[in-house]
């Protein structure tokens, strides 16, 4: 019954049938059928449902630009994905798809009643109808936008596919493969240059998949394609790549192909990747996408069985599918007419020709005479009848600008085209200009600038011959812009259906426009009226008219809407077409999955994650992790029971009391070595170095030109020539990449050389009353004594028997040491360690205890305690300048006025009046918690802990004219709407006379 | 992805491999405490921020290591040229005469 394959048509395989659902209900097709071609195969029209008014929706096109035809498709768990477009997803058997934007179902759906509230959605609806009052805003209205907006669901699991990636350096890329592209593609090839052709169909042959009537070189259109294919797929110099969307153009003729490699398929190879993105650098780029059919634009165009003419003839002939029995064609361009003659000879009683032109070719008036096919010329349409499907059309004619009486005729389908607009999206991805052509009444390519070549109606040039010719000469110019000879190609076509239309704005009606609902942008659901409205709001840019009425913003972006859009604006402003201007495409040219896009980046590798050399340990030791820039560092080692404070507590006191190991390897290393190091050292940091003896270190302290901290680390000199540098774990490479900076641009006098050994050298740092007790019987050539190993010293020695670098420093107060070994050492020397540590229960530790520890004597770590606006002496660390120094990076700055102003944030200590109270982090500081808001804010707090050794919290904050402000009380509100009270000390909260470090 | 020529390796290499390093030919004072305030203010911040062509600086990161200049229009993103560090900016209609 409702069959409507017409027996011998079309490219589907009959003997090979495919079963599919829709909506759970099961329909058959054939092998080559889309979703949209099996349903109409079926008669189903009716596909889904409009995203504002919910109205009924058919399917419109026949290809990627399809706006309507938009569903879920699913292909097992996790493997849902919503807005396919029904015209591009091939059937396969096992195939699950359903309909979107309907509720409980697609023939009877409630949303609908937005149908009758058409006033409230008008333009600019998101502006107006949702503003008043304002407290229905939470409750009500964002609510129901968040329902309406956005088409189809969201998939909520993980992706389980993969995705690849791909590079390819071709001579010549072509996009599209049509008679302009082919032929482009055959000049190129056999003149012997790479070539690569792309086109997103399932099949190579674009228009002429739909055209199969014209004669090209004495052979039908379909066998001389065979022919051509076959020709180009044997050469080794050409690859051909079906399925494959070219989705954007980039800079020096980069273009981004995505490949899809398994949605048509219901047995999917284990491990075959879904889809695989390319970036293809290609000499030169032939552009041969041809042009897309613009809509009519009329009261009740957006009804089901409403569609493109020349959408039809591509169901007819590729597919085999008739679109209607009694379909009318309503055009004002040649193409459609022979759109109804091909339907006519397939056996349709086509209903009329409505053309809204005067003057047709006589030919054209023939052929619709010879199959008995009623034309009316001069007419308008003014509304179509029916409910989920088309059933008649309302028609009239126009006299003089006078819109005369209607007659209503009976149809199930009614084919519209209005013209056809060049596809140059890509084209425009490279900011090319486009200008607009009066004759074509079209925007074509301008000023070019990348090497691109346009062919074909993406010209404006209509007709297989031409569009052969003009590939061909693309094909050639493409060639001598490589150097290259292209011998000559010209090519015989009998039967050409070449032809000439005219475009218009919305089509004149006899009824009040105001209440029309002649659709622009089906899948935004904008209306003429819409476009009219904006207009009269003041409106003039046809980006804010696009913004205003969302019109082109949809996942199409406008391909059918846009030039309507357009034509319609400008007659509103009373202005021209090329004087309003075009709204911008950008990629991608069709909507791309973020699993393309992201490639092999997920999971586990989708970012690196560096790992010191005694990582494994604490992984096997159950510490906890946590991200520090790229590094995974041990955070804490919970013991059975403990949770974080338990833990942190009992490390810090385990190192205060006797003994701590830490994995400090992630510091940033930089060796700075030659003759000029010293100079070199001198000009970058703020400290003296001349007169730090080899073997012994400094606090160094690096600013930026500007004043301000950039990194700090204790630097240790091993020989006059040579430079220990360490950085903070994420600034290694800025630092690097600044020394680098100024060593090549500004000093490439001075003889140093750098480099970084960050990860050459894996380092413990040893801490507690009991360090050298550990070490002093594992090291060899260096006496431990405190008197001959002073604190801040540096030395070259063996501990444990490896080769080390040995710095007595101290980063929590405690008697500390840090051994630098080769990396490959560092779990052994750490195993070693915690082995000869047993009987002083030496105690592993994480970065928390050591944020703790150093907190407690006011150590600062940079980017947490200062943000790029803290100078040394707004962190209390003045001393660390160098005075007598002429120069050194940032040292003209801090006599700049603002630096050295009254008021600036200042480091200072917060001591909680409630000592159990520990502040948050980043929390805002006031002098009166009473003010009214929004309140003044002095400073916030930049680090806070419960201190262990102290019983009580600590912080430490940024405060305006903190120093002066000793022993005042401050004021933390906190997010409750209470308040905490806080007096302010300095930053040493811990043994402020340095004691411990001293112990022997 | 733009294609880079690093003047060091003479070739013409991806985006990913080079880093951005601001407005070119901003050279250190030879001894900053000898500017007003006003002058050091001018070398730190102010910059020349064209529409159009503008000489800055690069740098390989991901390859030589090397600090560059280039000539690139911020309009369009086109390079006109690239050269080594310490070269004056090269004469733009010369280049334009070349092409
Ligand atoms: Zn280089």
């Amino acid at each position: 019954m409702n069959d409507y394959r017409i027996k011998g048509r079309g490219r589907v395989n009959p003997n090979r049938p495919v079963r599919f659902t829709f909506d759970g209900k099961t329909f058959s097709g054939f092998e080559g059928d889309t979703v949209a071609s099996a349903l109409l195969a079926n008669g189903e029209h009716l596909m889904g449902r409009g995203f504002k008014y919910h109205r009924p929706r058919g399917v419109v096109t026949a290809g990627s630009e399809e706006p309507n035809a938009l569903i879920g498709t699913s292909r097992g768990p996790g493997r849902f994905e919503p807005n396919t477009r029904a015209t591009m997803q091939e059937i396969y058997s096992g195939l699950t798809t359903e309909s979107q934007n309907k509720w409980p179902s697609l023939k009877f759906d409630l949303g609908a009643i937005n149908d009758r509230l058409y006033m409230l959605f008008s333009a600019g609806f998101y502006y107006k109808t949702f503003m008043w009052p304002k407290s229905f805003w939470d409750k009500v209205y964002e609510p129901f936008i968040r329902r309406a907006a956005g088409l189809g669901r969201s998939p909520t699991e993980l992706d389980p596919d993969h995705y690849a990636s791909r590079y390819l350096h071709c001579d010549v890329l072509i996009v599209g493969s049509g008679p302009a592209g082919l032929a482009a593609a055959l000049t190129a090839a056999r003149s012997g240059a790479s070539v690569t052709v792309v086109d997103e169909q399932a099949e190579m042959g674009g228009t002429l998949l739909s055209e199969p009537s014209p004669m090209i070189e004495g052979q039908p259109a379909w066998d001389w394609l065979a022919t051509t294919l076959a020709e180009l797929a044997g050469m080794p110099n050409v690859r051909l790549m079906h399925r494959t969307t070219a989705i954007g153009y980039y800079h020096q003729n980069m273009v981004g192909l995505c490949q899809k490699l398994t949605d048509h398929l219901s047995d999917v190879p284990a491990d075959a990747p879904r889809e695989r993105l390319w970036r293809v650098r290609a000499g030169q780029v032939i552009l041969a996408q041809g042009a897309i059919e613009r809509p009519m634009v009329f009261d009740g165009n957006d009804r089901p069985g409403v569609m493109m003419a020349g959408a039809a003839q591509t169901f007819l002939h590729r597919f085999g599918v008739k679109v209607g029995n009694r379909p009318v064609i309503l055009t004002s361009h040649d193409s459609a007419w022979h759109t109804a003659f091909d339907l006519a000879d397939a056996g349709c009683k086509v209903a009329a020709i409505v053309d809204t032109r005067t003057d047709i070719a006589p030919a054209l008036m023939q052929a619709a005479m010879s199959r008995q096919i009623e034309v009316l010329t001069g007419h308008t349409a003014t509304a179509t009848g029916g409910r989920l499907r088309v059933k008649s059309i309302r028609v009239n004619p126009v006299r003089g600008g006078t819109v005369g009486a209607a007659r209503t005729i009976a149809c199930d389908a009614v084919l519209m085209c209005g013209g056809w607009t060049p596809s140059l999206h890509l084209f425009s991805h490279t900011k090319g200009s486009l200008d607009w052509d009066a004759k074509a009444k079209a925007y074509l390519p301008g000023h070019k600038t990348e090497a691109v070549h346009i062919a074909g109606a993406g010209r404006g040039l209509w007709g297989i011959a031409a569009a052969l010719e003009d590939g061909a000469k693309a094909g050639a110019d493409a060639l001598r812009d490589l150097g290259r000879k292209a011998g000559a190609a010209t090519y015989a076509v009998t039967g050409d259906r070449t032809g000439t239309g005219i475009t218009q704005k919305e089509l004149p009606t006899d009824r009040s426009p105001g209440s029309a609902k002649a659709f622009i942008d089906f899948q935004n659901d904008v209306t003429a009226k819409d476009i009219r409205l904006a207009v009269r709001e003041g409106m003039r840019s046809i980006e804010h008219v696009k913004r205003y009425t969302t019109n082109g913003m949809a996942t199409d972006q406008g391909k059918l809407s846009n030039m309507n859009g357009l034509t319609i604006a400008s007659d509103a402003l009373g202005k021209d077409i090329p004087q309003v201007g075009l709204t911008t495409f950008r990629p991608p040219y069709t909507p791309t999955t973020f699993g393309a896009l992201a490639g092999y980046h997920k999971g586990s590798h989708f970012e690196v994650t560096r790992k010191t050399p005694i990582d494994s340990w604490a992984a096997e030791n159950g510490a906890a992790f946590e991200p520090v820039a790229l590094w995974r560092r041990a955070w804490y080692f919970p013991k059975a029971g403990e949770d974080m404070h338990a833990a942190v507590n009992r490390e810090c006191r385990a190192t205060r009391q006797s003994l701590g190991i830490f994995d400090a390897s992630t510091l940033g290393k930089i060796e700075v070595s030659g003759p000029d190091a010293v100079e070199f050292m001198n000009r970058m940091y703020t400290n003296p170095w001349a007169k730090l003896a080899p073997g012994k270190c400094r606090y160094g302290l690096l600013l930026g030109e500007d004043g301000f901290i950039r990194d700090d680390g204790v630097i240790g000199r091993m020989r006059d020539d040579l430079f220990h540098v360490t950085t903070t774990t994420g600034g290694a490479a800025r630092v690097l990449n600044m020394m680098e900076d100024y060593l090549q641009t500004e000093w490439p006098e001075l003889q140093v050389w750098l480099t970084s050994t960050t990860e050459e050298w894996a380092t413990i740092a040893i801490n507690g009353p009991n360090a050298r007790k550990l070490l002093a019987p594992l090291v060899e050539g260096q006496d431990m004594s405190d008197a001959a190993f002073p604190h801040m010293s540096v030395a070259e020695c063996t501990v444990a028997g490896f080769p080390s670098r040995l710095f007595r420093i101290s980063f929590t107060g405690e008697l500390g040491f840090e051994v630098n070994v080769p990396a490959r050492h560092g779990r052994a020397l750490w195993e070693k360690l915690m082995a000869a540590g047993k009987p002083y229960d030496i105690c592993p530790y994480g970065t928390e205890t050591m944020h703790v520890l150093r907190a407690e004597k006011g150590y600062i770590i940079i980017g947490q305690d200062t943000d790029g606006t803290v100078t040394p002496e707004d962190a209390g660390i003045g001393w660390a300048i160098g005075k007598a120094k002429p120069d050194f990076v940032g040292k003209r700055s801090l006599a700049r006025p603002d630096i050295v102003a009254k008021g600036r944030k200042q480091l200072v200590g917060l001591l909680t009046e409630n000592p159990k109270t520990v502040l948050v982090e980043g929390a805002q500081i006031v002098l009166d918690p009473k003010q009214s808001k929004p309140m003044r804010m002095i400073g916030h707090v930049t680090s806070s802990y419960w201190s262990e050794a102290l019983g009580r919290s600590i912080a430490m904050a940024v405060v305006e004219g903190g120093f002066d402000r000793m022993g005042d009380t401050l004021h933390i509100p906190t997010a409750d709407g209470g308040s905490q009270a806080a007096k302010v000390t300095g930053c040493v909260f811990y043994d402020p006379e340095g004691d411990r470090l001293k112990v022997e | 992805m733009l294609l880079i020529n690093c003047p060091y390796c003479d070739d013409a290499l991806p985006e990913l491999e080079f880093a951005y390093a601001g407005e070119a030919h901003i050279a250190r004072p030879a001894d900053p405490s000898k500017l007003s305030d006003e002058e050091w203010r001018d070398f730190l911040f102010i910059r020349s921020n064209p529409r159009g062509l503008h000489a800055e600086r690069w740098r390989h990161i991901h390859g030589c290591g090397r600090f560059f200049n280039a000539l690139r229009d911020t309009v369009s993103d086109r390079f006109l040229t690239t050269y080594p560090a310490g070269q004056p900016r090269p004469d733009v209609t010369k280049l334009e005469a070349a092409e």
